[in-house]
């Protein structure tokens, strides 16, 4: 394992986006960064720039608007890259289901890896998403070296 | 435009570092200072407006919350109120007393959760994490008395879901004496701070002659030197505000420093109501029947963490209703912010913008 992959591991960074939540997810990602969840201590750091991120953490139901926006996001990430929808509406669209202006969904728009859901998902159930996504990552460097192996 | 001045055109959003929400910023900057913005919203626009019309009315309690996570309570509220004016129903006492509990401890909850924001929209991250450390104390009274953290979701109509034990009321006090004691030592870092009076001094000013032009609300009003408060001057039946004493917090110098003051003084002053509240709680119902469907039109005015919450409804004798219109405060609060930015320099513009505590999906809908 390359120390590049092992500190993706050790420390994977955040992009966090909102794409027409409530804000009540919003303000429970934040809340895991402070001294209460302290998401710290995983070594996950929440950064605004998607050049940098390895994780894209997504709320809400995606409104027509910031789709184009969401996209973009998530091809400028570096490979490999994980998304986690963050919430009920991220999921589904919940409560927004009948709406005429949400995509239902940010697996619409691009592929999701974890699904936390709650209205709102709570700090504990984002920090074990992020968890979770770990290790999804970790099996798939494992596979990329055995394929790299029986080459 | 004066001859060999260059504008620069450096956008800030839609996705951005110091913006939880979503809002597009075109700043045209001279040298340092901005000389003009455009601002772009609708990034969070679902709208619900319409999504209201096809649910049941009873069923929009829950849709009308989700407008907001930070002020869901006050959503909720608003729209139960302008339902029980619309159907002639009067919530119990009890019940009253309860959403104004739920009320004052969401402002505190956002009134902290923006302080928090614009120390760290500065720079100034140990204030940030230390007010968002001891935010947690109402967050816990949350999931105490509602089980959720977020969306309580305790209004129906014609009074709440949920009661509140006497345990519970020991534990409210308990929880507000907490709070007091370490607002108190937070509050010295916010008012008297000299680093943090700099940043905050004498910028983004808006006076009272323009806070009446552009008709701002809340905090940003009361910053301005304009004593708006819909609990203390307007028909305040929504809750239980009219047994209740205080008047509205004023500031008169109207910058961001201002606007931090009148929102610290107000923490204190929901610990206080919380308190008076507790004091008037009596056994009792905490809902009545509801009958009939929805008939006419009705409006109701509640003034949330970011200042007046306006709702207009439209009933026509079925379970859908006709119209649901949602005037929320950073809406109107949004258009003074471009007369904030003018003239400021490039670092102040995060302030500025967190000082206004624009809630970006209360304002797209």
């Amino acid at each position: 394992m390359s120390i590049i992959e092992k500190s993706r591991l050790k420390s994977p960074w955040l992009l966090h986006f909102d794409t027409g939540s409530c804000n009540g997810c919003d303000i429970e990602i934040l809340a895991c960064l402070t001294p209460r969840f302290d998401i710290e201590r995983f070594g996950i750091l929440n950064k605004g720039n998607p050049k940098h991120a390895d994780v894209l953490v997504v709320t809400g139901p995606v409104s027509k608007r910031a789709k184009e926006r969401l996209k973009r996001l998530y091809e400028q990430m570096p490979e490999p890259k994980l998304v986690i929808a963050v919430g009920t509406c991220a999921c589904t669209g919940g409560v927004f289901h009948n709406c005429y202006n949400i995509e239902q969904g940010i697996d619409k728009v691009i592929p999701v890896d974890v699904y936390v859901p709650g209205c709102a998902a709570k700090p504990e159930a984002i920090i074990d998403g992020v968890i979770t996504a770990l290790g999804k990552l970790q099996k798939l460097q494992e596979e990329s070296h055995k394929k790299k192996g029986a080459k | 435009m004066a001859t060999g001045t260059r504008i620069s055109v450096v956008p800030l959003g839609a996705q951005h570092p110091v913006l939880p929400e979503p809002v597009a910023l075109k700043l045209s900057l001279e040298e340092e200072k901005v000389v003009d913005v455009g601002i772009t919203l609708g990034y969070c626009h679902r709208g619900i407006e319409k999504a209201a019309e096809l649910n049941d009315f009873k069923q929009n309690v829950f849709l009308c919350g989700r407008v907001c996570g930070i002020c869901s309570h006050h959503h909720t509220t608003t729209y139960v109120d302008v339902i029980e004016t619309m159907m002639n129903i009067e919530a119990p006492e009890r019940a009253r007393l309860i959403r104004t509990i739920y009320s004052e401890l969401e402002r505190l909850h956002s009134h902290t959760l923006i302080l928090g924001l614009i120390a760290d929209a500065m720079g100034y991250e140990n204030l940030f994490m230390q007010t968002w450390r001891d935010r947690e104390i109402v967050m816990d009274l949350f999931e105490l008395m509602s089980g959720n953290r977020v969306h309580y979701d305790v209004n129906q109509i014609g009074g709440v879901r949920r009661d509140i034990g006497y345990d519970m009321v020991k534990k409210i006090d308990k929880g507000m004496d907490a709070l007091e004691g370490k607002f108190k030592i937070l509050s010295k870092s916010y008012l008297n701070d000299p680093t943090f009076k700099k940043r905050t001094k004498a910028i983004g000013v808006l006076s009272k002659a323009e806070a009446h032009t552009y008709g701002v609300v809340g905090p940003t009003a009361r910053g301005s030197d304009v004593p708006e408060d819909i609990r203390a001057t307007g028909d305040s039946h929504y809750a239980a505000y009219n047994m209740l004493h205080f008047t509205p917090q004023v500031e008169e110098d109207g910058d961001i420093y201002s606007r931090v003051k009148v929102r610290v003084r107000e923490c204190f002053q929901s610990i206080d109501l919380i308190r008076q509240t507790i004091g008037h709680m009596r056994d009792g119902p905490i809902a009545v029947r509801v009958q009939g469907k929805p008939n006419g039109e009705a409006v109701a005015r509640v003034e949330a963490p970011r200042g007046e919450l306006f709702y207009y409804a439209k009933g026509n004798n079925t379970n859908n209703l006709e119209r649901v219109k949602i005037r929320t405060p950073s809406y109107v609060n949004i258009p003074a912010l471009r007369y904030m930015i003018m003239g400021e320099e490039f670092a102040e513009v995060p302030v500025i913008i967190a000082s206004i505590d624009p809630c970006l999906s209360c304002t797209d809908r």
